[in-house]
């Protein structure tokens, strides 16, 4: 440990940290443009530079590690102006064009000028041109150089992160340019996070340009549910300005600093992957009679579905199954057993996976593309392909006759079986699902479920982090959560459960599953706990 | 007055190996390396007070004594033959009429640290220099003096040429490390400093080819002989190019501390009046002292001594040794421009003030020059100027700052009475 000074306040660090580590710990903020935590430091902006006493020139906080008794000074007279005269430097060639630039409001040369800058221009001359102006740099990533500040983020995160090595900067002095290499396209499975690091509005993400000022976006802190990582992120929606998003709600998502999951980044894959949100949702009870589908309202459709499932309960139980999710959050997960095990008695209960294996790479992405299979196996499930198989071969041999699908696809999944008469034979066949799907189609009765981004519960990831999805929306339409569902069905079914939100449920669960126990939404927090095991 | 380096220049052939050898060439190295211990020559070096001779001016057995010995690791050794300080061409001269005399001085900076392998990272405009480089490197491995066991010792030394591609900043030390590795000549963040980890991360001497060139006179002389030719701690002689309006510009060897007006002199004086009956020579108006990058120098200032710690006294640097020679026919305002325009075109870009503060100058003193120049543009260049250096990782911008910040402040009344007039000056080069 060595000591030092930052503007009179005194802070004991580790050998190594940088001032600009030391001066965070001590809450006093230094402006930096092309240093990033998670990235090599390249030293090229000039905006951290600060003074310390007995070096002859100002220093970078960014590259300089402290020193045993150093006195460092962030607010002189001499940083201010040093700080002004940056950010004059960095506008020279800066086009201004911040009205119709899609980055207005989080960008970093708005927010510093408005902080630091010098508010009295001496430009006269011609800016240098640069070739890039909305330029499509590969499917995700739009490219305007006239606003890049050349802080290199772009370039470090793909030889550093995804090992890419895309990016270059062309050319040298103020005719350099951030470019892609020829021949080559940004088309890497992380290039979203370009966007996020471009402190500017030289690389702005082609899914989210124009669609909605960012200054209308209701954050909420999530957890993507595209894979077992779990990664932390934050839902953006715009519910302001409702005719901005064309009916969509969710603009984008963005990847939140974890630094035992995800850091600071997140695959395209998820980032990309929150259409399903707002297209393509059932938003109502859909009851099929006699072949044709009929939208209805719910609790027309619960009572004649609990006829039929109350008189197939009564007759011939163990021809009754019911599908569980990894989808499903673990208070879902366990109001399901609760209900159809332990309450209803049924024994073929199954977890089934709603889509195959994927991709699988050293940073993020997990072959396992549901977010919560770890918790359904702490809960008590385990998948068996085989009893899936058995379940749909009983079907044609007439051994079944009820059959409850939490969201699967099983049309799609089962392309060698043919999965749609077999729904047709069953004497009850439901479906509970946000979306829209082949099986949803050939069903009874078909519940519209929440989305992840409509409800609160938590997901356990790969490494078994229990980590909290929050509403950021209501429910679509008459969607409910799974959650509201179970416990309506459990409600008819006359149980007294008295749920009264997701918490209470997870207090119920932390007491029957001990991977769980001690934990509460307050200690899960922001970041998530390992369970125990 | 004695010429050491510049001697061989006069002898024919003096590039080849046989005629190096009948004036005594390699005689240090042999003797080095057969009688002598390594430190022997760095404390030799050190008593010497030879200084970096290619623009820094730091001491080279100082530099040489950061480099730790026991890492593990290689150590390299770089020749700086970048040469690209405008105003200077003296390492031209070197490697072009006696190349030997730098693998010498190499094998001796080689021995004296434990370096196996050395690069010459030459400019890639030199194309007969480099050529006739390569030759003499030929002959030198041809002759057992390069690669294993030279002289019959047990040392060995390896060492390849490397032609740049023609960028200044690839002569800063660091910019050249990462040219030579491969990647694109922006100068490193530092610390760490090179002599702990440099060339592919390995302890690296990078040394200029001046520097090394005279190691052997010091070994075969004595390094009092030597700091006795010099100032009190400026050792020995400098290569001087001097060049612009002189009667005999060329390569002028010189002590540390020669006054500059004997230098100017020696090159013939300012250059006269062709033409004219009187034979009057022009008036001297200001001289460059140390390559472009050195603040220039008033006509009243060139008494001053032509050593890296004088000159640093009156605000100017020694730098490459580059004497650039103006008379009063020529413009400060269109020199101060051509000068910017170097330092925007070789600004590697990388940082935020040199980036865009060279090229931003660069075209106000164009607009300037094309006759739109207005009131508040010396203030505003003044403003400007104070914030290009001491704010960068290298310092491109430090010397592009000193020049000219020294134009502005110590000709001001040229730029006043050029902006009030707005006429194009005689001998200006306007491209506008």
């Amino acid at each position: 440990m060595l000591t030092l000074k930052i503007d009179g306040k005194e802070i004991a660090v580790d050998k190594g940290t940088t001032i600009i580590r030391a001066a965070e710990k001590l809450g006093i903020f230094i402006p930096n443009y092309c240093w990033h935590p998670g990235l090599s430091i390249a030293g090229n902006c000039r905006m951290c530079l600060v003074e310390v006493e007995k070096m002859p020139k100002p220093q970078i906080a960014c590259h300089i590690q402290c020193q045993d008794g150093m006195v460092v000074n962030t607010q002189t007279e001499g940083v201010k102006k040093l700080r002004e005269h940056i950010l004059e430097f960095l506008l020279v060639n800066h086009p201004l064009d911040c009205p119709v630039c899609d980055q207005a409001g989080e960008c970093w040369l708005q927010d510093y000028y408005m902080k630091f800058g010098l508010y009295n221009s001496r430009l006269n001359e011609k800016k240098v041109k640069k070739s890039a102006k909305a330029r499509p740099i590969g499917p995700t990533i739009m490219l305007d150089s006239e606003r890049c500040i050349l802080c290199s983020r772009c370039v470090r995160f793909a030889d550093e992160i995804t090992k890419t090595s895309e990016f270059g900067i062309f050319n040298r002095g103020d005719h350099s340019e951030i470019g892609i290499y020829p021949g080559r396209e940004l088309n890497n499975k992380y290039s979203g996070c370009v966007a996020d690091i471009c402190p500017v509005g030289a690389l702005t993400d082609r899914d989210f340009r124009f669609k909605c000022r960012v200054w209308y976006l209701q954050k909420t802190e999530s957890i993507c549910p595209g894979c077992s990582r779990g990664c932390n992120i934050t839902i953006e929606a715009n519910l302001e300005r409702p005719h901005h998003g064309h009916g969509e709600r969710v603009m984008r998502l963005k990847p939140r600093y974890n630094d035992e999951v995800n850091d600071w980044w997140m695959c395209d894959a998820g980032r990309y992957g929150y259409k399903s949100i707002d297209h393509d949702r059932i938003t109502e009870p859909i009851v099929r009679l006699n072949g044709v589908l009929k939208t209805a309202d719910w609790s027309e459709t619960i009572s004649s579905l609990l006829k039929v499932f109350k008189e197939l309960l009564k007759t011939s139980k163990d021809e009754i199954a019911v599908l569980i999710s990894s989808d499903l959050t673990n208070e879902e997960i366990y109001l399901a057993r609760k209900l159809f095990i332990k309450e209803l008695g049924l024994d073929r209960v199954h977890l089934v996976r709603s889509r195959g294996e994927g991709d699988q790479d050293e940073l993020l992405i997990r072959a396992d593309k549901h977010p919560n299979r770890k918790g359904a196996e702490w809960v008590g499930f385990e998948e068996n392909e085989k009893s899936i198989r058995k379940l749909l071969d009983d079907c044609i041999a007439d051994k079944l006759k009820g059959l409850v699908i939490f969201g699967q696809d099983l049309v799609s999944l089962y392309p060698d079986r043919n999965v749609a008469d077999i729904l047709h034979k069953l004497e009850l066949s439901v479906f509970i699902g946000s979306n829209h799907n082949l099986t949803s189609e050939q069903v009874q009765f078909a519940l519209p479920a929440a989305t992840y981004a409509e409800k609160n519960g938590t997901f356990t990831n790969f490494e078994g982090r229990v980590q909290r999805i929050r509403r950021s929306l209501v429910p679509l339409g008459e969607s409910k959560s799974e959650l509201e569902i179970l416990m309506l069905f459990a409600d008819k079914f006359g149980f007294n459960w008295n749920y009264k939100n997701e918490e209470a449920v997870f207090e119920g669960l932390k007491r029957s599953v001990s991977f769980f126990g001690g934990m509460t939404y307050e200690k899960i927090g922001k970041q998530g706990i390992k369970g125990n095991v | 007055m004695e010429k050491l380096i510049s001697r061989f220049f006069e002898i024919p052939s003096a590039h080849k190996l046989s005629v190096y050898l009948e004036q005594g060439g390699f005689e240090a190295a042999k003797r080095a390396l057969k009688n002598m211990k390594p430190e022997e020559i760095e404390s030799e070096v050190k008593r010497s007070n030879l200084r970096g001779l290619g623009g820094a001016g730091f001491p080279c057995g100082m530099k040489w004594s950061f480099v730790p010995r026991n890492t593990g690791k290689p150590i390299y050794l770089v020749v700086n033959a970048d040469e690209g300080e405008p105003g200077t061409f003296k390492d031209k001269y070197i490697m072009t009429y006696v190349p030997h005399l730098l693998l010498e001085g190499m094998i001796l900076a080689s021995y004296a640290v434990g370096i196996h392998k050395a690069f010459i990272y030459i400019r890639g405009e030199y194309e007969e220099p480099c050529v006739r480089l390569q030759a003499a490197v030929n002959e030198a491995y041809e002759k057992g003096y390069l690669g294993k066991n030279i002289f019959g010792t047990s040392f060995n030394l390896d060492v390849v040429v490397h032609r740049g591609a023609g960028a200044y900043i690839c002569g800063e030390e660091t910019g050249l490390l990462e040219s030579l590795e491969g990647r694109k000549g922006y100068p490193r963040l530092k610390p760490p400093f090179p002599a702990v980890v440099g060339l592919f991360g390995c302890p690296t001497v990078i040394n200029n080819v001046e520097t090394l060139s005279y190691l052997p006179f010091i070994v075969n002389r004595s390094a009092d002989w030597f700091a006795g030719l010099g100032t009190e701690r400026n050792g020995g002689m400098r290569l001087f190019s001097v060049s612009g309006h002189v009667e005999k510009p060329g390569i002028y060897e010189r002590p540390l501390g020669y006054p500059l007006r004997n230098l100017i002199e020696d090159a013939g004086g300012i250059r006269l009046r062709r033409g004219d009956p009187s034979g009057r020579p022009y008036k001297l108006k200001a001289v460059v002292p140390g390559g472009l990058s050195a603040a220039v120098l008033r006509a009243d200032e060139i008494d001053v001594k032509m050593d890296f710690d004088s000159l640093k006294t009156i605000g100017s640097m020694g730098g490459s040794g580059g004497v650039i020679v103006m008379d009063e026919t020529v413009s400060m305002v269109g020199a101060l421009q051509i000068t910017m325009q170097f330092f925007a075109h070789e600004s590697c870009g990388q940082c935020s003030p040199c980036r865009e503060g060279t090229g931003w100058i660069y075209r106000i003193l164009n607009r300037v020059v094309s006759g739109k120049g207005r009131p508040g543009d010396i203030q505003n260049l003044l403003d400007i100027g104070a914030y290009l250096g001491g704010t960068t990782i290298c310092a491109l911008a430090d010397g592009a700052q000193m020049t000219f910040l020294s134009y502005l402040k110590k000709f001001r009344s040229e730029f006043e009475e050029f902006i009030g007039g707005n006429v194009i000056p005689k001998g200006t080069y306007a491209n506008a």
